[in-house]
């Protein structure tokens, strides 16, 4: 039995109000967990006081790797002697978050035995998030993963865990199995996951359509979201009926078409496909009407990232379709391509969307072989002094020699 | 003659030894310094497996610091022992 809970007037305030509340739960495992139990005067005293008290970093890990483990010391450990060491561990999840409940006792069971009990399922890079214990649990939970088939996640300079959307397993708007896809990349890239090589993070995220419920466009360094190169599929009889039911197609679907290749004549829907640019609104909006093609594949996208050392990056498109069928050789080519030269020429901290920043991406998309397409254009030329030396050739109108 | 796993993990701690209190060694550092002291004998995978050679002995350690690095086994300043 844990012992008595401190006074927390502060957090106690977000306990009210009719949503859940991290307090209630930290409070809950607190009858349990002494770990709880300082974690929670801790975190009254820090927002007393406006100093937060953990520090960062550092040694800790397990034999081998160099990822899953995040390490934490609180700076006043005679005062909260049993969260003097509060690592996290990040556990791999499965693609999709799909578990049995068993699955979820035992790692439930681990953490009980060997950490504070407290979890975060999950966190913001999509792992089981199993937040405090000391270092030399590490070891022992580590095996006690492995035996029930968990490995750790990423952490630090190298590949974070590959997450996806549920894909193909619940959602019909799947244009590949991003399940299957991120389930390989994990396996493929196990060495560049655990050994830091880079320097600094790399995140894949696999959304299975454009409507990207995964956020990979905003938070993973390569984009890989689902698409299709023909025509969307359409029922004339079902987009009638929708009309008929009193769904005002021209304000609702046709006027919120950000490409304008949709017409409706008050009788039937036209669809320009060649200017399409798949933002799936139509279809979220119709769905019993319209359907992505049958052409299916993926877009590639590189460089996004949240603001840490420069500003927020959105990623920008690398390759426009591409069919996502296993062993995905193309893709992963031009990958290892992307990381040799990162690794060559990135400065420490910088994200792969920051390097094409600096280098500029005619530069990046030479050196690493792509040739460059109009989908890669993000938007239209701002600076107009722009000199097209190589195109002109001696004699030619406005050549240098000619104006002489 | 392309060198070995072995030679190419001394020579990797050695560097990260000698760095030790002045530079923080990325991988990246160490798979550079190889390629630029041993040329055609040594490449990047060579220098990959050097590198988990280090780590699975237990020679080196991986560390965080705002990226992740590779040092000497120590006890950390930060550390409530």
């Amino acid at each position: 039995m844990a012992e008595s809970l401190p006074k927390t007037p502060m957090l106690d305030e977000l306990e009210k109000g009719g949503w859940p509340s991290f307090v209630k739960e930290i409070k809950l495992a607190a009858k349990k967990s002494p770990m709880a139990v300082d974690l929670l005067g801790l975190l009254e005293r820090s927002y007393k006081e406006k100093i937060g008290h953990w520090k960062h970093g550092g040694i800790v890990g397990v034999m081998g790797y160099g990822g899953g483990v995040i390490g934490r010391y609180n700076d006043l450990p005679e005062v909260y002697p049993n969260i003097s060491h509060f690592h996290t561990i990040r556990v791999n999840q499965p693609a999709g978050w799909f578990y049995k409940s068993d699955a979820l006792r035992s790692i439930c069971d681990i953490w009980e035995k060997r950490g504070s009990s407290l979890t975060n399922m999950h966190g913001s890079t999509g792992d089981i998030i199993l937040l405090g214990t000391r270092t030399e649990q590490l070891e022992p939970i580590f095996a006690e993963l492995s035996k029930v088939d968990f490995d750790l996640g990423g952490s630090g300079s190298d590949v974070r865990t590959p997450s996806c959307c549920c894909g193909m397993a619940r959602c019909e708007w799947a244009c590949y199995d991003t399940m299957r896809t991120c389930y390989d990349f994990t396996m493929k890239f196990q060495d560049e996951l655990h050994r830091p090589a880079f320097p600094y993070k790399f995140k894949f995220k696999f959304s299975g359509c454009p409507n990207d419920c995964v956020a990979s466009i905003a938070r993973a360094d390569m984009s890989i979201i689902g698409t299709w190169r023909d025509s969307i599929q359409m029922d004339k009889a079902a987009v009638t009926e929708y009309a008929k039911n009193g769904m005002d197609i021209q304000s609702e679907v046709v006027d919120n078409c950000p490409a304008k290749c949709m017409d409706w004549d008050g009788k039937e829907l036209h669809i320009e496909n060649s200017y399409c640019r798949r933002c799936m609104h139509c279809i979220n909006v119709m769905p019993k009407a319209l359907r992505p093609g049958k052409d299916r594949g993926a877009t590639i996208l590189l460089g996004s990232k949240a603001p840490i050392v420069e500003g927020a990056l959105l990623s920008s498109v690398l390759i426009p379709f591409i069919k996502m069928e296993p062993p995905y050789k193309e893709l992963t080519d031009i990958i290892d391509r992307i990381w040799e030269l990162w690794c060559e020429e990135g400065k420490n901290r910088e994200r792969v969307g920051e390097f094409i920043q600096r280098v500029g991406l005619g530069n990046f998309l030479e050196a690493i072989e792509v040739d460059p397409v109009p989908e890669m254009v993000a938007h239209p030329r701002e600076n107009p002094y722009v000199f097209y030396e190589e195109y002109f050739e001696a004699g030619d109108e406005g050549s240098e020699e000619e104006e002489k | 003659m392309a060198k070995t796993v072995a030679e190419i993990a001394d020579a990797m701690y050695k560097l990260v030894k000698d760095a030790t209190g002045q530079k923080k060694l990325k991988a990246t550092d160490l798979t550079k310094a190889m390629v630029e002291l041993y040329g055609d004998e040594v490449d990047k995978q060579l220098c990959k497996d050097a590198i988990k050679e280090l780590m699975n002995s237990g020679k080196c350690v991986y560390t965080y610091f705002g990226g992740s690095f590779i040092e000497l086994p120590h006890r950390e300043g930060a550390a409530n022992d």
